[in-house]
């Protein structure tokens, strides 16, 4: 991977994380599965029968994935450490996005979102993002809670509001 | 609680507002209220609640809308969780159905029906055996001859959901006539009416409005109500046989009852106001002639209760749940 | 000859002004439902259920039957458009449509959707019209082990199609497998693989793994790409639906067998989701350009939609004529049923004659309407492709999170859609499918809950599985299209050796 001009995370690094992780995954579903009862009862199989040979084929499909990996060594890569930085950059931001919501709720939280991405990656003008910023939330609250009924989470704004 | 008092604050002043009528009730929702069904769409709650919800809005009996909202995850424990977690939140109700004391029990979830606060019974829902037309047993008698008569556990009996109320009904038969059936789970009432007709099981303890058409259309046959007495209404429906003329089961020897609660709660912390004025919403919803219809279609029972009567008759059933899922071995192993 | 009388008096009645208006706003309604994320069809019709109580009940059942057409079409507009399908039967559409539209061609995959749609229900309709009361019998037949093996065939007929390495698509379709069993265990009742957590009792819903593997996915990787987007040079007029149209016959083969696969799993019923994945995968073995499926072949189209919205519509005959609903959009509807006093089962087609026609007629009214709604819109449609895409994708990621929020209104659920999206843009960089693992978090729990059922009916025995003719066919079915490849390898090779 030297070779190249752009640097990044090899690939094989990632597809051997990748097979661990999902054999940590299948574990998880075969403890649970113990848990639940993995035996053949007197009326079929239980809970976690099939949980549980779900969870143990993932463990050797992920073993022989793991394998795979480590023996394929053509020095390809993930992807270039500039564009991750362009993933993490909208990966970042939506995921304050998505965990500030229960607090401030869906609105505020979008309006922020839509202006911070608009500005800050498209790098459009401040009127056009205000507009686009606003206008959105506020169609999404005639649209979801006006017409159709749905309750979307609120936070304290729409409460001085309200709404 | 600061959104509460700013909700009261709010409440005043929409009341002066509007200048309002409403003089027996000192409290009114400011904001939609949630209409909260711990079961799927389409299923016997749902389908109240959204009765419910048409009638509010035909005869306008709110200022604000009523939201049914559906949270069936987990048996209903979803709901009931949400609920619970909404204390002092007077725009959440919601509708309950058995699942009210089954749930916690059967999963071990944190939650009792004491978290809520009572509005009010709705109705009563009943339970009625039915076997397929096909079948030559005509009565109670004949057909616990035919279920002791086979090889044990060959006796299929279809029902919805596990550990609910059809399978706590069919252990009750079980013990009444020593008899071992076997229960096939499935996720709907009206699946497990067409399982019956389709011959995939032997007998189902359906509520009416589930397998009413079944029965006019000549499929079904119902043997007995599992209620201390027949139900009202004497319309005939098949054959010039009414609901009233289906015997209770205790009547032909197999000594087992059950009804179903219908009822609303609302969210903790409730104050007397708040819960005063979904009793009246209600009482209003159930004079309307629609739902006097929704009540003969499905044969309920129209028990209404309130206040400290509900309590005591949720409180007493609560026992009788208990026992009955403990003498079943249906209680969550945690418990 | 009464049957074709009624029915035409069923026309005359939906033809009234008064009823044509309510068709196009039941259109327009449904359309937006299908549109809007997580405002699915079940919900919409759900929400809107109330504002019909005030009508006479043949108008009622209009304007609703023609929302459910709207949310039929619309369903298929986000799936080409973002690669987000709003419901499971949506999944085997953005396989071909996604592709095409990142091709330039959204125009062409969206005029190949709906007209595929629109052919399926019109088959579907005919069939009730015709034929309603010998096809509502063979539901009838249908108990667990039924059902069972017509889910088995609906895997078996998809897997062995990807070209990832085998076992990255085991491990990907077991996870599915294992998300799908998360929550309530519906046989014995009894929580498993929640670990305590309140939020996992509802178990993992599709439509939020779908949303955070496909569409959040999606972005993440187009971002790698930094903001230019290409979409820019979709064809937005009219022309492009003569133009497809002129294509569409040449595929009628495909369209016919969706058409037959849908009508048979509406009735059993299975529904719509097994159907769409069922027809995409045989297409994609008997098509002459199979292997070019998944970049954007028309027919990997036409195949899912044709069969998922026969399936659709077929489903309303073990409903009007049993009383079971094949969808929970049906659920709905049957609520509807009940509160205007119309109880569906076999005594509906005697006692309420004129109402089961005037909603089979509107069904071939509301069915062409929608088509001529939608079509009309394809250029609108097309054109949201040209929004910039520093514009588009932050909307497409709220639009995503209110989606997300509103199947259980939870905010933990919005959370678990952005984990997924990180995963499905790591899981598609490793090469694992994600077709599979959709498919087994939308069937796997239902697969298993009549696979256990069958089993406490026999008893524990297996031997149910091939107990009679019609479920013994349907397993052997199964077989065949698992080992297809192999049986086509051993065929060639025998006639090799023969000449």
């Amino acid at each position: 991977m030297t070779e190249r001009s752009e640097s990044g995370p090899a690939h094989k690094t990632l597809e051997i994380g990748m097979a661990l992780l999902i054999g940590v995954f299948g574990l998880v579903v075969i403890f649970g599965s113990v848990k639940a009862g993995i035996s053949w009862g007197a009326e079929g199989p239980r809970a976690g029968f099939f949980p549980f040979y779900v969870g143990a084929t993932i463990v050797v499909a992920s073993a022989i994935n793991l394998w795979h990996a480590q023996r394929d060594d053509d020095g390809r890569l993930f992807a270039e450490w500039g564009q991750l930085r362009q993933v993490m950059s909208v990966v970042v931001p939506t995921a304050i996005y998505v965990g500030s919501m229960p607090f401030i709720g869906l609105y505020v939280a979008s309006t922020v979102f839509i202006a911070w991405f608009m500005r800050w990656l498209g790098g459009y003008r401040w009127l056009t993002t205000v507009a686009v910023a606003i206008g959105m939330p506020v169609l999404t609250y005639l649209v979801f809670e006006r017409w159709f009924l749905v309750p979307l989470p609120k936070g304290p704004f729409e409460e001085w509001l309200g709404l | 609680m600061k959104p509460f008092v700013l909700n009261v604050a709010l409440a005043a002043i929409a009341m002066s507002c509007v200048g309002s009528t409403a003089s027996h009730a000192a409290w009114e929702p400011v904001r939609p209220v949630e209409f909260i069904v711990p079961a799927g769409t389409g299923g016997g709650a749902d389908q109240m609640a959204r009765t419910i919800q048409g009638i509010v809005t035909k005869h306008n009996l709110m200022k604000q809308p009523l939201v049914v909202i559906n949270k069936a995850g987990g048996a209903g424990g979803e709901g009931f969780l949400d609920v619970k977690t909404s204390s002092g939140n007077p725009h959440k109700i919601i509708i309950t159905l058995s699942n009210l004391f089954t749930t916690p029990l059967a999963t071990g979830i944190p939650f009792n029906w004491k978290d809520l606060t009572p509005v009010a019974m709705l109705a009563l829902d009943e339970f009625v055996l039915w076997v397929n037309a096909e079948k030559p047993y005509k009565t109670v008698k004949d057909y616990v001859d035919a279920a002791k008569q086979a090889p044990s556990g060959s006796f299929k009996m279809g029902g919805t959901g596990s550990k609910q109320e059809d399978q706590i009904i069919t252990v009750g038969i079980e013990k009444a006539i020593e008899a071992k059936f076997t229960y096939i789970p499935y996720k709907g009432g009206g699946e497990v009416a067409v399982q019956l007709v389709g011959n995939h099981v032997d007998s189902t303890v359906n509520n009416p409005i589930e397998a009413v058409a079944q029965w006019r259309g000549g499929k079904l046959r119902p043997l007995c109500v599992f209620d201390a007495q027949p139900m009202a209404y004497d319309e005939p429906i098949a054959d010039g046989k009414a609901w009233k003329d289906v015997p209770t089961c205790k009547s032909q020897g197999l000594a087992m009852e059950y009804l179903m609660l219908r009822g609303v709660f609302m969210s903790p912390k409730a104050t007397k106001d708040q819960v005063e004025y979904y009793v009246e919403l209600f009482k209003k919803v159930r004079a309307t002639p629609e739902w006097q219809d929704f009540m003969k279609n499905g044969a309920f029972n129209t028990t209404f209760l309130t206040g400290a009567d509900y309590a005591k008759w949720v409180a007493a059933e609560e026992k009788r749940h208990e026992g009955l899922m403990k003498d079943a071995g249906f209680l969550a192993s945690g418990n | 000859m009464e049957e074709l009388a009624n029915l035409f008096h069923g026309f005359a009645v939906a033809l009234q002004p008064y009823n044509i208006m309510l068709m196009i706003i039941g259109i327009t309604l449904g359309v937006i439902i299908g549109v809007l994320p997580g405002l699915g069809g079940a919900n919409g019709v759900a929400i809107l259920l109330p504002l019909t109580f005030s009508m006479p009940p043949t108008s009622a059942i209009i304007m609703l039957s023609c929302i459910y057409w709207g949310a039929l079409f619309g369903g298929a507009i986000t799936s080409i458009l973002f690669n987000i399908p709003g419901e499971p039967w949506s999944v085997a559409t953005t396989f071909d449509g996604y592709p095409m539209a990142q091709q330039g061609k959204p125009g062409e995959a969206l005029t190949a959707a709906f007209t595929s749609s629109f052919v399926g229900a019109l088959f579907a309709v005919i069939m009730i019209t015709l034929v309603a009361p010998l096809v509502a019998g063979f539901a009838l037949r249908f108990g667990p082990a039924e059902k069972f093996a017509v889910y088995f065939l609906a895997f078996c007929s998809f897997v062995g199609l990807s070209k990832e390495p085998p076992f990255k698509t085991i491990a990907a379709m077991m996870m599915g497998f294992a998300l799908a069993a998360v929550g309530l265990d519906s046989i014995t009742g009894q929580l498993r693989l929640t670990f305590g957590v309140t939020e996992l009792l509802n178990g993992f819903d599709f439509l939020i793994a779908v949303i955070g593997l496909f569409g959040i996915g999606e972005i993440l990787l187009t971002m790698e790409e930094g903001l230019a987007f290409r979409g820019g040079n979709a064809s937005i007029n009219l022309r492009v639906v003569l133009h497809t149209w002129r294509e569409l016959p040449a595929y009628w083969m495909t369209s016919l067998r969706s058409c037959l696969i849908g009508c048979w799993m509406g009735v059993t019923p299975a529904g719509a989701t097994p159907a769409s994945f069922m027809s995409y995968g045989i297409a994609k073995r008997l098509a002459r350009r199979g292997n070019n499926f998944g970049k954007g072949e028309i027919e990997g189209v036409i195949a899912p939609e044709t069969a998922a919205h026969a399936a659709g519509t077929a489903a309303l005959l073990p409903m009007l004529s049993l009383g079971v609903p094949g969808s929970p959009t049906a659920a709905v509807l049957l609520g509807g049923l009940l509160i205007w006093g119309l109880q569906p089962g076999p005594m509906l087609f005697v006692e309420q004659k004129e109402f089961v026609w005037g909603l089979i007629a509107s069904m071939y009214l509301g069915n062409l309407a929608g088509l001529i709604v939608v079509l009309t819109c394809v250029p609108i449609f097309a054109a949201i492709l040209r929004v910039p895409f520093g514009i588009i994708a932050p909307l497409i990621l709220v639009l995503c999170a209110i989606g997300a929020y509103s199947v259980h209104n939870s905010t933990f659920d919005v959370m678990l859609m952005l984990v997924f999206g990180v995963l499905g843009y790591l899981l598609k960089k490793c090469n694992y499918p994600l077709a599979p693992l959709v498919l087994a978090i939308v069937l796997g729990d239902k697969a298993e809950e009549s696979f256990r059922q069958s089993l406490l009916g026999s008893q524990g025995s297996l031997g149910v599985f091939f107990s009679n003719g019609l479920v013994s066919t349907i397993m052997a079915l199964g077989l065949v299209a698992l080992f297809w490849s192999a049986i086509q390898e051993g065929y060639s090779r025998l006639r090799t050796s023969m000449a």
